[in-house]
């Protein structure tokens, strides 16, 4: 049978409930499936369908909505198609299922995001080891409600007479004074 | 090595005998470092002539300028005819060059390397992040100035600095020890203190002794 | 126990049992073991981190791979710049090839932004990628031969390589960073007579690879340590994320500028390399004849590159661009494999998150700790070198 991405959209539409089905370009399509049926569909698509490389596996602040977004990147390299599955998770109670028994790299994938943005993934290998960080005792720091200008100016000895302006601000300025 | 194996425990011998075992002072010597005092006249200018003719700098790549070290070994650049050479291990090199920005993970590494170096021993410090942060003076993980943490004999400008601008600045560091400047080590030695309040301010989880050597 | 572990043992009985996972359990209060740091102060690692090896005898054991050395949290730092402002700090993200950064992260721009750039851009953003992608194999030839114990191919192949860093001066100038591809298009045309100097640096290029080819791919000692040595076997290739020249070199052709052609690779006429045995040897055979494929593809630009016409599209005044909202992700080949920026869009000035994707993540990490089991210590940095890994891609 041919592969039909369109097919395969229906498929997850009504066995896993996907919904907000968005055509990025040709061969990119994004889809959110509800955080239950995530890694249900995920190994769905892994097997049977033929998305068996994880391209990525990463996460979005969305602070306002108080939701992380999970993004899975699957490729399917027989037929040249990418799908991201975006699954949100509120934000205060960042938990996840682990697919480190589908893609071995996605233990890392999980231990940096257990790190970095303080998602738990229960059951994945090393994850409460640091992966990238040392002895850091702050908040996630990729949460967006973590400032690492004002982190930095009052750890780092920052030097005087260093400034930074607002681009924006400083080219109106210079370009035109008068106003 | 993890933080337990720096704890005082008991180890068993091959032959079962019990060894109790304090790391931290049993298998480092953290006596304090002491300045050098010069020796008088002509001596001193032939150990500086020699000390500045012979610079062999310590291969540890510890940011993204480390990619203008290789040009610099080879035919092109060949700092080899200056008296610059790389050596893998600390105890051989008198030169640190710290090629850009320091994460703080790297900065721990840096300051035991750099402990081991013996005297005399220089530091010279790659491109803008390392004065003032440069690209990442917000950035939460890396540094904004290394002469808060190191003594720093010659700084080379830019990002990243040329292979020409390297020479330049070996030869600057090299007209200066030859005048007697090169005392980077000793003013680590005098303000040992500030030096390493500053280190414990940003490495948060310190478990190395105060100085190894 | 009277056997003692100098080297390879015959016996393997003496050995730990290994679990169905292949980790073994390790009792370092035996005193068989010993613990030692492969980095990150260490002649024979690539780039900037560390592994925690147990060796017994000299054999590993268990490997650990510790990384962050390098991390400067881009991805934070673009949240709080401009579009704009981002372009000089996406290349510093993997510092050997910068070019592959500024592509994908403008092209995942222009992609949200809806903008068309001109065919001679496309040009010399594909020129642009194809030297990007010469000059760090250059490097890394250099590399492999270094950690078998032969200086002299470093020597040779970084002089080429520098050769090829000033015709990106010519082109760009910029050395290392070249920041040449801009939200758009790019910034300038080819320079007078670059074509003629082109062809010779690609010719001194051919002719020190063929030096090569006889001094390092026929020597006994090379070919004695790395055929056979740290196979990754073909069902291992999606199971961890493989992808690019150890990809290749296990017989899987698998290549971005094949199967999601951007730019004008689909006008310019090639194969994927690979190779069948996908030990280290091959590897570095399937990616010398990627370096001689580029050397190809870049003569194949010279001739259909324009020399004239429009190289920038209109965009916005940059200091006010707002990026529709979105998500996207852009690809391209690099050396290593798979290199790609995920972005994502909120309507706004600034970025709202952008991931990079490096190849070496995958490959450093998970696949090395994997494959280090049971090599002898002298070949570690051999196997590490020819996974072709760069630290700062991994931590950014």
């Amino acid at each position: 049978m041919e592969f039909q991405i369109d097919q395969v959209i229906g498929n997850l539409n009504e066995l896993f409930g996907g919904k907000d089905h968005h055509r990025q370009r040709k061969g990119l399509d994004f889809i959110t499936i509800p955080k239950e049926q995530a890694v249900a569909a995920i190994t769905y698509l892994s097997n049977p369908e033929g998305f068996k490389h994880l391209v990525l596996l990463t996460a979005v602040d969305w602070l306002e909505q108080g939701q992380f977004q999970l993004t899975y990147l699957l490729n399917n390299p027989d037929n040249k198609q990418d799908l991201g599955i975006r699954v949100l998770i509120p934000r205060d109670q960042a938990v996840m299922d682990s697919i480190h028994d589908l893609w071995g790299q996605a233990a890392t994938y999980q231990r940096e995001l257990r790190e970095m943005f303080g998602i738990h993934f229960p059951g994945s290998p090393r994850v409460d080891q640091p992966f990238i960080l040392e002895g850091w005792d702050g908040p996630p720091p990729y949460r967006r409600d973590f400032d690492t200008k004002k982190y930095a100016e009052e750890t780092y000895f920052p030097r005087p007479g260093r400034s930074s302006n607002d681009p924006t601000e400083y080219m109106k300025h210079q370009l035109y004074p008068d106003e | 090595m993890s933080k337990e194996d720096l704890e005082k425990r008991t180890v068993y011998s091959p032959e079962g005998e019990p060894i109790e075992i304090d790391p931290l002072n049993d298998y480092f010597l953290d006596l304090r470092p002491e300045s050098y005092a010069p020796r008088n006249g002509v001596i001193e200018q032939f150990a500086n002539w020699a000390r500045a003719e012979s610079l062999w700098v310590l291969g540890f790549g510890t940011g993204c300028g480390a990619i203008e070290m290789r040009p610099l070994m080879t035919p092109r650049f060949d700092a080899y005819r200056f008296g610059i050479q790389w050596r893998p291990t600390p105890r051989q090199s008198s030169v640190f060059v710290i090629s850009g920005y320091l994460s703080v993970k790297t900065l721990k590494r840096v300051i035991r390397s750099y402990e081991q170096m013996q005297n005399p021993k220089f530091v010279v410090a790659l491109g803008s992040c390392t004065i003032n942060g440069g690209m990442y003076w917000d950035s939460y993980n890396t540094i904004n100035r290394l002469d808060h943490y190191l003594p720093v004999d010659v700084y080379i400008t830019g990002c990243m600095p040329r292979p020409e601008a390297l020479l330049a600045g070996f030869e600057e560091l090299k007209k200066r020890i030859k005048a007697g400047k090169g005392d980077g080590a000793n003013k680590y030695a005098d303000n040992f203190d500030w030096y390493k309040a500053n280190q414990k301010k940003i490495i948060k989880d310190w478990d190395m002794p105060d100085y190894n050597w | 126990m009277s056997k003692k572990f100098f080297s390879w043992n015959e016996d393997r009985s003496l050995y730990p049992p290994a679990k169905p996972d292949g980790t073994i359990d390790i009792d370092l209060s035996s005193h068989k073991y010993l613990k030692i740091w492969h980095g990150p102060q260490h002649p024979g690692i690539t780039g900037n981190m560390s592994l925690e090896l147990t060796l017994l005898g000299d054999e590993v054991m268990a490997c650990e791979t510790h990384v962050g050395y390098l991390h400067r949290g881009f991805e934070k730092l673009m949240e709080r710049r401009k579009y704009i402002q981002c372009f000089p700090i996406v290349c510093r993200v993997a510092v050997p090839e910068p070019d592959f950064n500024e592509y994908c992260f403008a092209s995942a721009t222009e992609e949200l932004a809806g903008i068309e750039i001109p065919e001679a851009a496309k040009w010399l953003r594909t020129l642009v990628l194809e030297m990007a992608r010469l000059q760090s194999y250059l490097m890394w030839v250099g590399g492999q031969a270094g950690a078998f114990g032969q200086g002299i191919i470093g020597q040779w192949t970084l002089y080429c390589r520098d050769l090829v860093l000033d015709r990106f001066e010519e082109l760009t100038g910029g050395r290392i960073y070249h920041m040449y591809i801009i939200p758009g298009g790019v910034r300038g045309l080819l320079p007078d007579g670059f074509r003629e100097r082109m062809e010779e640096t690609l010719r001194i290029i051919e002719r020190f690879m063929k030096d090569v080819h006889s001094v390092m791919f026929n020597n006994s000692v090379f070919k004695k340590r790395s055929v056979g040595m740290g196979v990754i076997e073909p069902e291992w290739i999606n199971r961890f994320g493989i992808v690019g020249p150890n990809a290749r070199a296990a017989g899987v052709p698998m290549d971005v500028r094949k199967d999601d052609p951007y730019l004008k690779y689909p006008e310019l006429d090639f194969e994927p390399v690979t190779g069948t045995d996908s030990d280290i040897y091959t590897r570095a055979d399937v990616r010398r004849r990627d370096l001689l494929l580029s050397v190809d593809l870049i003569r194949q630009i010279m001739v259909k590159i324009p020399d004239s016409g429009e190289i920038r599209a209109k965009t916005p005044n940059v200091l006010h661009w707002k990026i529709p909202a979105g998500e996207t992700y852009s690809r391209a080949e690099c050396t290593r494999g798979e290199f790609g920026y995920y972005m994502v869009s909120d309507g706004s000035e600034y970025p709202r998150r952008v991931n990079v994707r490096g190849p070496s993540y995958t490959h450093a990490v998970s696949l090395l700790e994997k494959m280090i089991i049971n090599v002898n210590i002298a070949d570690v940095a051999g196997l590490m070198v020819s996974l072709h890994t760069y630290p700062p891609e991994i931590e950014r």
